[in-house]
């Protein structure tokens, strides 16, 4: 006996949230299973959508106006622009706190190495530090955080061209910390009540922003590392520009990410609010499928999960493949082949694994673009183009035949294909 | 002579340095030039084997007795630079008993202590060799780190007044009446150079005596003078895994053949090797089937091999050397002998002397061989010292305690650290402020990478060479960006010299990591990837791409149009 559910999602990340959220709303009853902790922690929290085009065009000012000149292959050509548009909308009605939903444009956001790199959607706590606006910067890091020398980052951005003046400086963060404190340590202290400074206890944003204050010179405003508060980073970001009298911001960062880690809390939140069952912390092992007659009808039946060693069936009418490309282990390979690794969907890729990558770091790396082919309707398909199964669809980095690295777009893939397969898997069920 | 001979050597790798050294210890006016980093060439290329001679025994024995002799040199005066794993030979089924048992005796007559053990003992040694290995010798066989133990001797060359300049190339040697008198040197400049000495100036120096230590190069410098030097570059493959698979240098006790070698290193172990006689020794094929090679021959040993992970390969050419009237066919037959040519003697030119062949194990030999020619040569009554005085970091090695709570370092890190500083721990690790790890997989903290700095000078590769940083299992990607920060935040580096620096690491890990493109390294690969240009830009960065019209990008929903930041009321309701 198999725990059903109408459309039963695999992956956590951006791409099966987006797609259970999608079918929930929709009204189907949904189940989501996630293995590991989301690859979001990895990412910086920003949802770009197309910074660059294939050929390196950029960046664009416009990511839609560009998406009808992509491959054929591309995942936003499988779904359209207006589907696009459709998911950036259920995110922004889904996740609080993000900003750019306002414009067409994408914007220019500083990063931790400081150079800015363009997207479609950032978080609050990045909004201060748009690259565009001409207000004079100081940029703050801290002795012992290596993931942000601001000194460098401002350096940086002038080589970049930034229209504005910035400075770097580095300052002790208060308090008793290791030198090897994580960011959610420095982000707890934020959050929390007060440091020990001198033997006496002060609140931690005000004890920040004493250290800041005297390098602010006439910078309007002040861009740190993204540690400021897990639970209340509203409030650390006020409590800092109120003491210093400037606005505040987070430079995002690379793992572990705290934006990215809020993002994946946000959303998790409103599918839970969206009335999704969440399964998080085991593997799907395998499947079972039904062949009826002929191609493209294959209908997998069941998913085995595995729990302690068990295999548990999960059975569902819909199902959705959201388990990432090869970075979340959505794709697997040795030395001969490539392959996905839950449904063993086809996966196309050079024979000769030397034709895998490109000689130079930033190449044109047929890798990047490994994943699954699919149909007009998201379904994989097989080597002949034929659907593997008439129940399953792809969403998110699973998919091939686009490079999120080099074009800026991952966030906007997962977040359109989810909606676009979550949507389609909820019609069929409903 | 009146006045102090000078001489420069040529070469940077572990025989230059020792050169340099040995010359410099003995008090003459010294100056080593590198085309690259210290061990650009073959000596920064290899498996990190500290030979014990039982590799030699039985078909080159002289190079045998020189290397066990060297092992235990270098175990003394390079003990920071030594990890004494010890060794075996072990036997497959189908490999001879009739080889096994010369080796043995091959060992035996050579001085190398051996001592036969049965598959069962062996396997109680390293639990990972394969069920049917049937036999094993034990050797003293070690690993040692090429670089921490050239840039000792640099250092120490220097501390005895030589000059040391890297990223130098000699274009070409000054001969004057039938002799060398000097060179044309040019030092590297811009900000791709990264150069702490002469940066960019064409120098031309004249010396009393030139020592062509170019090993595989060597060739290419004698033509400068017009004389003949018959290197046979060979080429060898090396893969490196993420994990020790053993703990021991294992061998196969076998004649000859590709693959047959696993030494432990560190975090790592390394898989070598092959062997095949190239044209030039800068440009060869870098080819998958070696590679592949590698994991199926010793895997055989180790079955493990088969599913582990490897984290890159690289190669390194052999500088071998034979007199010509031998003509090995087979570069596999050739000595790994050393030989000292005296141009003089030999070709009629005064004033240069080469050293070619021989290996890592033996370059404190080589060395004091070519301080012995070079000092009788000018009549310098001088002994050589450099078996005696142990090279900087290795002077008090008992200084390997426990450093963990002294610098506020966390047991494995500072453990590691101490490992590689050796005698040098108190003097690097003891900074004012905090000193954070910058590289996880390798425990390397910020005050290693500034020690490596002061060394090394805005050369991101050089300080990932003295300290692992960026070595390890993510293989840059968690850590070149902490890097590029480091160096930035050392001294008075342009942004410009920085961003060279660190594109120059990135595309240097690269390299190597494209030939171990699957599993759970393409999965790294592809993730250090996004990293680096999905999170960074860093493969579209506007500073290196040219102008970008900002205002024509989303300004924020207020628009330019700011209120006071008290007054900013948004939505509070997270982000």
């Amino acid at each position: 006996m198999a725990i059903d559910s109408a459309v039963l999602v695999v992956g956590g990340g951006l791409a099966g949230l987006t797609s259970a959220l999608a079918a929930a709303r929709a009204g189907a009853d949904v189940r989501l299973l996630s293995h590991k902790r989301s690859t979001l922690r990895n990412a910086s929290g920003l949802v770009d959508v197309l910074g660059y085009a294939p050929d390196g065009e950029g960046p664009l000012v416009d990511p839609f106006g560009a998406i009808p000149e992509l491959p054929d292959r591309h995942p936003y050509r499988t779904v359209g622009v207006e589907t696009v548009r459709e998911g950036l909308a259920l995110f922004d009605d889904a996740v609080p706190g993000y900003r750019g939903g306002h414009t067409d444009r994408n914007a220019l956001v500083p990063t931790h190495g400081g150079t800015v790199k363009p997207t479609a959607r950032y978080p609050a706590s990045a909004e201060a530090g748009l690259a565009s606006d001409a207000r004079e910067t100081l940029l703050v890091g801290f002795e012992a955080l290596t993931d942000f020398d601001a000194a460098h980052a401002a350096a940086h951005l002038e080589a970049a061209g930034v229209p504005f003046d910035v400075r770097g400086v580095t300052v002790r963060f208060p308090g008793d910390l290791r030198a090897d404190a994580g960011v959610t340590r420095y982000a707890a202290l934020l959050d929390g009540d007060g440091v020990t400074v001198d033997g006496r206890s002060v609140g931690a944003r005000q004890a920040l922003a004493e250290q800041v204050k005297p390098h602010l010179g006439e910078a309007e405003r002040a861009g740190f590392p993204a540690v400021l508060g897990d639970d209340d980073p509203a409030g650390v970001r006020e409590g800092l520009a109120d003491a210093l009298g400037a606005d505040v911001f987070e430079v995002p960062m690379g793992p572990p990410s705290l934006p990215g880690l809020r993002l994946a809390e946000r959303l998790f939140d409103a599918l839970d609010a969206a009335g999704a069952s969440i399964e998080t912390g085991n593997p799907v092992v395998g499947y079972e499928a039904e062949d009826a007659s002929g191609r493209g009808s294959t209908r997998v039946e069941r998913v085995f999960v595995d729990k302690n060693g068990a295999d548990i069936p999960y059975a569902a009418e819909q199902y959705i493949l959201a388990t990432g490309g090869l970075v979340g282990k959505g794709l697997d390979s040795d030395r001969e082949t490539v392959r996905e690794p839950v449904f063993g969907c086809h996966v196309p890729h050079p024979e000769d694994r030397y034709e895998w990558f490109a000689d130079d770091a930033f190449g044109d790396h047929p890798f990047a673009r490994f994943g699954v082919d699919t149909d007009g309707d998201l379904r994989p398909v097989d080597a002949r183009g034929e659907p593997e199964f008439g129940n399953l669809r792809a969403a998110g980095s699973v998919l091939g035949g686009y490079d999120f690295a080099a074009e800026k777009s991952g966030s906007g893939v997962s977040i359109a294909t989810g909606y676009a397969a979550g949507r389609a898997a909820a019609e069929v069920v409903a | 002579m009146s006045s102090t001979p000078s001489v420069l050597v040529v070469g940077g790798g572990s025989t230059g340095a020792g050169v340099a050294r040995d010359l410099a210890m003995r008090g003459l006016e010294v100056t080593l030039v590198e085309q690259g980093n210290l061990t650009h060439g073959t000596t920064g290329r290899m498996h990190g084997l500290l030979h014990s001679g039982g590799r030699y025994a039985v078909a080159d024995p002289d190079s045998a007795a020189e290397c066990i002799a060297e092992n235990r040199v270098l175990r003394d005066i390079a003990a920071h630079c030594v990890e004494m794993t010890g060794g075996l030979f072990v036997k497959r089924p189908e490999d001879s008993e009739d080889y096994f048992e010369r080796k043995l005796r091959g060992c035996e007559d050579c001085g190398i202590p051996a001592e036969v053990l049965s598959g069962a003992d062996a396997r109680r040694m390293e639990p990972r060799l394969a069920p049917d290995i049937d036999r094993a010798i034990s050797v003293p066989d070690a690993a040692i780190d090429p670089f921490r133990l050239v840039v000792a001797n640099a250092a120490d060359a220097e501390a005895n007044g030589a000059r040391v300049e890297t990223h130098t190339t000699v274009t070409d040697l000054l001969v004057e009446g039938g002799e060398v008198v000097g060179a044309e040197l040019e030092h590297g400049s811009g900000p791709d150079k990264r150069v702490r000495g002469r940066e960019g100036e064409r120098e031309t120096l004249r010396v009393d005596h030139v020592v062509n230590a170019t090993g595989a190069w060597a060739g290419q410098v004698g033509k400068m003078a017009g004389v003949d030097v018959d290197v046979r570059p060979s080429k060898g493959v090396m893969t490196v895994m993420n994990v020790r698979q053993v703990d021991t240098v294992v061998n196969r006790c076998r004649p000859k053949g590709d693959a047959d070698i696993i030494v432990p290193h560190e975090t790592a172990a390394i898989l070598g090797t092959t062997d095949e006689e190239v044209e030039k020794p800068a440009e060869f094929p870098e080819e998958q089937w070696e590679v592949d090679l590698m994991i199926e021959e010793l895997s055989k040993l180790v079955p493990a091999l088969r599913e582990a992970r490897t984290l890159r390969s690289f190669w390194g050419v052999r500088p071998l050397y034979e007199p010509p009237e031998v003509g090995s066919e087979d570069p596999t037959d050739i000595t790994r002998d050393f030989f000292l040519l005296d141009h003089a003697d030999r070709d009629g030119l005064g004033g240069l002397t080469s050293i070619v062949g021989g290996k890592l194990t033996t370059y404190r030999m080589m060395a004091e061989a070519v301080a012995d020619h070079v000092c009788a040569r000018f009549g310098v009554r001088a002994d050589c010292r450099t078996a005696d005085e142990p090279l900087p970091g290795s002077e008090d090695f008992s200084v390997l305690r426990e450093h963990m709570d002294e610098f506020g370092l966390r047991s494995p890190v500072g453990r590691r650290s101490v490992e590689r500083l050796g005698s040098r721990a108190d003097e690097v690790l003891d900074t004012e402020g905090p000193n954070p790890t910058v590289c996880e997989c390798e425990a390397v903290t910020r005050a290693e990478v500034q020690d490596a700095i002061a060394g090394a000078g805005p050369d991101l590769n050089a300080v990932r060479l003295r300290t692992r940083a960026s070595m390890g299992n993510c293989q840059g990607g968690f850590c070149v960006h902490r890097m590029a920060g480091e160096l930035h935040g050392y001294g008075d580096y342009d942004e410009a010299v920085v961003r060279e620096a660190w594109d120059a690491l990135i595309e240097e890990r690269w390299r190597g990591q494209r030939h171990a493109l699957w599993g759970e390294q393409l999965s790294q690969a592809a993730l250090n990837y996004a990293l680096q240009a999905a999170t960074g830009n860093r493969d579209r960065d506007p500073a290196d791409e040219g102008e970008v019209d900002f205002a024509a990008f989303d300004g924020g929903p207020d628009g330019t149009e700011r209120p006071d930041a008290a007054a900013d009321g948004g939505d509070r309701d997270g982000d």
